[in-house]
């Protein structure tokens, strides 16, 4: 992958999604294959070194929901601070920037249990930005949110990547919502794993096999699925 | 945490009255000392006086006491509930108090049953600490041992409270084996006390304090990286392992030592948290490190004071006044919040 590119894992369940983007976070040891950040080595760097590469939004959720709107955010930035953890005048301009860019200022002062679903996703994607990494991995972002909300999400992270210049890398079941707005999509079917530009993926109709033939095809014309009856 | 310099008020009362906890401890007790001979034995200018004995030989060191049980049980109590994400953990999780327990009553049942072999029959409170602090840090270290190879932390919490059901068995069978007096001393014990300790002994408990305040000081990133669950703390640069033996360290230090001198104390390290969490509204360590320390020792003189029936010769077992005064506040402060969230 290269900068300023949203890119979305699809795949039926199971295929192991989730799995690759936890490998290629660090959070489980890889079976086979090299994760190479810039030209290294994953296992090369140290953890410090690797909390300013890549952050990430998991599916799991915050341990404690009392935790302040505001404070979950600040913590973005424990990579760089010292070791009390305090804030200097940059920290809190960074943070600053996510909170407008994210239109987070009216839930500053909530706890994260008086939040919504969709409005934590976005705190919690704001929390990605403020850690300031080029990569930032999303293990599902849109479950649990109406259309509308999951359409906000993907095009806030197309914005953000492209305007950032990030890479950002997510999981997802929304095909034909990331066909739409992502810059690249791997497909993993276990036998290609095709990664491209969604319209040349049409092209070599990937999506046609993703799914059983006989019960779901693929649309080329309008890039959606139909389910045959 | 961007507010740090408004809760200076809330620890400035907080120390005030702790304060007035301190000097209120000291001025009543079983036998009647007017405040103005207290404060005059405090500051040595009476010196011929029982006054001045009680007071140095027996009510300072009690009301010291008091605070580095409250504060170290609180601050242990805190650290296990952040590190375990659970609002119900305490220090007592790791098998400490159970750990010291079993020291205890070895000792003391064990010995009328294998007197044989052993043959000291006789023995002070020195040896019954010296008991329970090496339960504590075997059943400790067995946590530990297992904590290197279970990687899920809720599985440790597991592990720590099975092996406190191990020695609460092995307790029983003491008990039910052993002479009715023997059992009266060692239900004496469980019951927890702040006096008797020499200077000489506070100033271990002060050693083991200091040093697991300092661990858990330089712990505070890790904690707060743990409110957002261990996977975000990773990839926020924790060294999980570390951190997680620095916390359970610290934990251990600090209960295992006032454990082991002042007797398993119930329940002020699962309060003292969430109180100070009512007082504070941040879960910011760098705040709640200091809070839980106040709150802890102000409890605890509180405590004291009530357990010691001003003006009259008996003492009530302090162990029953935490829980009394303690649970309570806890259970008034959740049906006031209506919710227990950590």
């Amino acid at each position: 992958m290269i900068k300023g590119e949203l890119a979305a894992i699809v795949g039926i369940n199971g295929i192991g999604k989730s799995t690759l983007l936890r490998t290629l976070g660090n959070f489980q040891p890889k079976i086979s294959g090299s994760i190479l950040i810039e030209g290294k080595d994953l296992s090369t760097y140290n953890e410090i070194q690797l909390a300013s590469k890549i952050s990430v939004v998991l599916t799991e959720s915050i341990a404690s929901k009392n935790l302040s709107i505001y404070e979950l955010l600040a913590l973005g930035r424990q990579p760089y601070t010292n070791w009390l953890g305090k804030l200097t005048d940059d920290d809190i301009s960074i943070i600053n920037n996510s909170i407008d860019l994210l239109e987070l200022e009216p839930f500053l002062d909530k706890k994260c249990f008086q939040l919504s679903d969709g409005q934590l996703q976005r705190v919690l994607i704001a929390r990605a930005l403020i850690q300031n990494t080029d990569i930032i991995l999303l293990d599902e972002p849109t479950t649990h949110l109406d259309l509308y909300h999951k359409v906000q999400i993907l095009k806030l992270l197309k914005t953000i990547a492209h305007k950032t210049n990030k890479v950002i890398l997510f999981t997802s079941h929304e095909i034909e919502l990331a066909i739409q707005l992502c810059d690249k999509m791997l497909i993993l079917d276990g036998r290609e794993n095709a990664f491209d530009e969604p319209c040349k993926l049409i092209e070599n109709k990937n999506f046609d096999t993703l799914f059983p033939k006989d019960t779901i095809s693929f649309d080329a014309n309008t890039g959606s699925f139909r389910i045959k009856k | 945490m961007s507010k740090q310099s408004t809760y200076s008020f809330h620890f400035i009362t907080l120390l005030a009255v702790l304060l007035l906890c301190f000097v209120i401890n000291i001025c009543l007790g079983s036998v009647n000392i007017s405040f103005i001979k207290t404060i005059q034995a405090l500051f040595g200018t009476v010196t011929e006086d029982s006054s001045y004995y009680i007071i140095w030989e027996y009510r300072l060191p009690k009301a010291i006491t008091a605070i580095l049980v409250g504060g170290g049980l609180s601050l242990s109590g805190l650290l296990m509930q952040t590190l375990f994400r659970n609002p119900l953990a305490g220090p007592y999780v790791l098998g400490i108090s159970s750990g010291a327990s079993l020291g205890a009553a070895l000792l003391i049942m064990g010995t009328s049953l294998f007197s044989g072999v052993f043959t000291f029959s006789t023995f002070n409170d020195i040896y019954l600490a010296i008991a329970s602090s090496l339960g504590s840090f075997l059943v400790l270290s067995l946590v530990l041992l297992v904590a290197a190879k279970v990687k899920d932390t809720m599985a440790l919490l597991i592990i720590g409270l099975m092996f406190g059901s191990i020695t609460a068995a092995i307790v029983s069978v003491l008990s039910y084996f052993s002479k009715a007096e023997k059992l009266q001393q060692y239900i004496f014990w469980s019951f927890g006390s702040l006096g008797n300790l020499s200077w000489m002994q506070l100033l271990i408990i002060a050693l083991c304090a200091i040093t697991g305040i300092f661990l858990s000081i330089i712990s505070i990133k890790p904690l707060n990286a743990f409110l957002l669950g261990e996977n975000y703390a990773k990839s926020l640069g924790i060294g999980l392992k570390k951190s997680r033996y620095i916390i359970i360290v610290a934990t251990g230090l600090l209960a295992g030592s006032i454990t082991a001198f002042a007797g398993p104390i119930a329940f002020v390290g699962l309060a003292v948290p969430h109180i100070s969490k009512q007082i504070f509204n941040t879960t910011d360590h760098k705040i709640q490190i200091p809070a839980v320390l106040c709150c802890g020792a102000i409890l605890m003189l509180l405590c004291d004071t009530i357990a010691q029936l001003p003006g009259s010769v008996s003492v009530l077992p302090i162990n029953a006044i935490t829980s009394i005064f303690g649970a309570p506040v806890v259970i008034w402060l959740l049906v006031r919040k209506r919710k227990m969230i950590f």
